[in-house]
């Protein structure tokens, strides 16, 4: 299946715009996590953010979709800043997965889908679980609409929270380790998918500790440490030639 | 073994029995049941405000709750229900008449929700906090989110709870009898203890007993069928994970090929 017909398919071209961060500082309290970030994500294309535990990876994903706000600096979706906008408009433009799939467990995995179609969106129940079954055909989990998330694998769950955020129709998404929590055997489906979406032209902002994804979907990858994009590249530069001893230090660890 | 049959006619005299029962059907237990749901029916009420309060981020409603929840979960049940029922009576008297059924209802209510206050909130405040997060991430507010996805978790948790709080509630309405209650207004307890101490004979207060019996034994039932139901369902939510099908599924077709681990 070629990319368009499969885009026509699932009845959601993607257009993602780009994303982009400005001297972002954040403390929780004396905790100076992010000190001074800048990134820059251009439409349509994914970077992957790698870096030690505790260098403030999940802190910037959650500064992009405004779940914490930063102390100064900017965000800027499609170059426009977007500190002044209803942060809960904003989060229904940028979507997010999590490392635990945050599924809803007393929900359908169809009602996980239709929940904020229908209460954000305004969509009526027929359309919205229309449009949840092509979403969750889109992760070749159709079948299991009507069962409950505990009911599916690691692997399925993390689809469905992909399908459950791709049905709102963002322009940027974000995935936060979002294969960490998988068995080996379960990781590849879902980087898959996340390969699929990179492809469609999604913006997608993904912080991971699989560096074969990184090398093969991304456009860019930006190393952070101690706060900091400490070094940002193509994956072949950063990977093959990286400048900084941090990053050669990290690189040695986790290859 | 005259006294045997004694002791037996004290508290199982059939005929004392048969006397007190009509009394108890047609007065008692309604006013026994009108007395504990609707306490029970405003106790949640409140006590689900008292919670969401509480877990606020805003000071100024957590403390008032706090305070709320140790006054009237600190206070005896009987000092609480003649302070009320006593104090703001003359208040009542110009309402509703001299009926210490509203204050009566509205002082096990506050009770209630002290006790239910703190049932919900520790079941809310044992949701995962990503549940919030997922939510607040696909656009609900933080007032939605708890809502529409942390609070029904957090309810569903604590149903059993919730129940033995209305079996203790329906037992704790007998105190209304503080308040002085015309004979109409008498509830199971109270029939049963006049008849007692008009006769000498407790029977009648063993049939009180029975009756409440009847009402608390099938609901703590109901409790053990809901604590089992939530531990099958956990129980089947964590099993189904990573069972050998799962990884064949009709996993998504893709146009790139993704080295897993690469050197
Ligand atoms: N809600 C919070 N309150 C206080 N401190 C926090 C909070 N969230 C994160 N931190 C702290 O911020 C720092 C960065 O955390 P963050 O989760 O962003 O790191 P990370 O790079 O995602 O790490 P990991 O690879 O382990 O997920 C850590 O020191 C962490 O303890
Ligand atoms: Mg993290």
């Amino acid at each position: 299946m070629t990319q368009q017909t499969r885009a026509r398919r699932t009845g959601s071209p993607t257009s993602g715009v780009g994303v982009a961060t400005r001297d972002v500082h954040l403390s929780f309290g004396s905790n100076h996590v992010l000190r001074g970030v800048d990134l820059d994500v251009p439409a349509a294309s994914t970077a992957c953010v790698i870096g030690p535990s505790g260098s403030g990876k999940s802190t910037l994903l959650r500064v992009v979709n405004r779940l914490l706000e930063p102390d100064s600096g900017d965000v800027l979706l499609d170059g426009r800043s977007v500190l002044g906008d209803d942060p809960d408009v904003l989060r229904q433009r940028v979507g997010m997965v999590f490392q635990h799939f945050n599924l809803f467990p007393h929900k359908t995995v169809r009602a996980n889908i239709t929940l904020g179609l229908t209460r954000l969106k305004g969509l009526s129940k027929d359309e919205a679980s229309e449009r949840a079954l092509v979403h969750l055909d889109r992760v070749g989990l159709a079948h299991k609409a009507d069962v409950r998330p505990g009911n599916l694998s690691g692997g399925q769950q993390q689809r469905v929270a992909i399908a459950r955020a791709l049905a709102m129709e963002p322009e940027v998404m974000l995935f936060d380790e979002a294969t960490s929590a998988l068995d080996p055997e379960l990781v590849k489906g879902v980087l898959a998918t996340m390969a699929d979406l990179a492809s469609e032209g999604m913006t997608m902002l993904v912080v991971t500790h699989e560096m074969g994804f990184a090398r093969s979907v991304a456009q860019q990858v930006l190393f952070m440490d101690h706060g900091r994009v400490v070094e940002a590249g193509e994956p072949g530069a950063v990977f093959e030639a990286p400048r900084t001893e941090r990053l050669q230090r990290f690189l040695s660890q986790v290859l | 073994m005259d006294a045997l049959n004694t002791v037996w006619d004290t508290f199982f005299d059939l005929d004392a029995m048969r006397a007190a029962l009509p009394d108890m059907l047609r007065v008692g237990l309604p006013n026994t049941l009108i007395l504990a749901l609707f306490s029970a029916l405003i106790g949640t009420v409140l006590g689900m405000v008292l919670a969401v309060c509480g877990l606020s981020q805003r000071r100024w409603l957590r403390w008032p709750a706090r305070l709320w929840t140790d006054v009237f979960r600190g206070l005896p049940a009987a000092v609480t229900i003649l302070l009320i029922g006593v104090g703001l009576a003359p208040l009542g008297l110009g309402i509703w008449g001299p009926n210490p059924y509203p204050l009566g209802i509205l002082a096990l209510s506050l009770i209630a929700s002290a006790y239910i206050g703190e049932i919900f909130r520790s079941g809310i405040q044992s949701v995962d906090t990503g549940q919030l997060e997922a939510a607040r991430a696909l656009g609900f507010s933080r007032p939605s989110g708890m809502r529409l996805v942390v609070i029904p978790q957090g309810v569903r948790r604590v149903l059993p709870a919730l129940v033995n709080q209305f079996i203790a509630l329906i037992k704790e309405s007998s105190l209304v009898y503080f308040l002085g209650l015309l004979a109409s207004q008498r509830d199971l307890f109270r029939i049963g203890q006049d008849a007692a101490a008009n006769t000498g004979n407790q029977s009648a207060l063993v049939l009180a007993g029975l009756f409440y019996l009847l009402i608390t034994v099938p609901l703590t039932h109901v409790v053990n069928a809901i604590d089992r139901r939530l531990r099958e369902g956990r129980r089947a939510d964590g099993a189904a994970a990573e069972e050998p099908g799962a990884a064949t599924d009709p996993a998504p077709s893709t146009q790139l090929a993704i080295s897993q681990e690469p050197r």
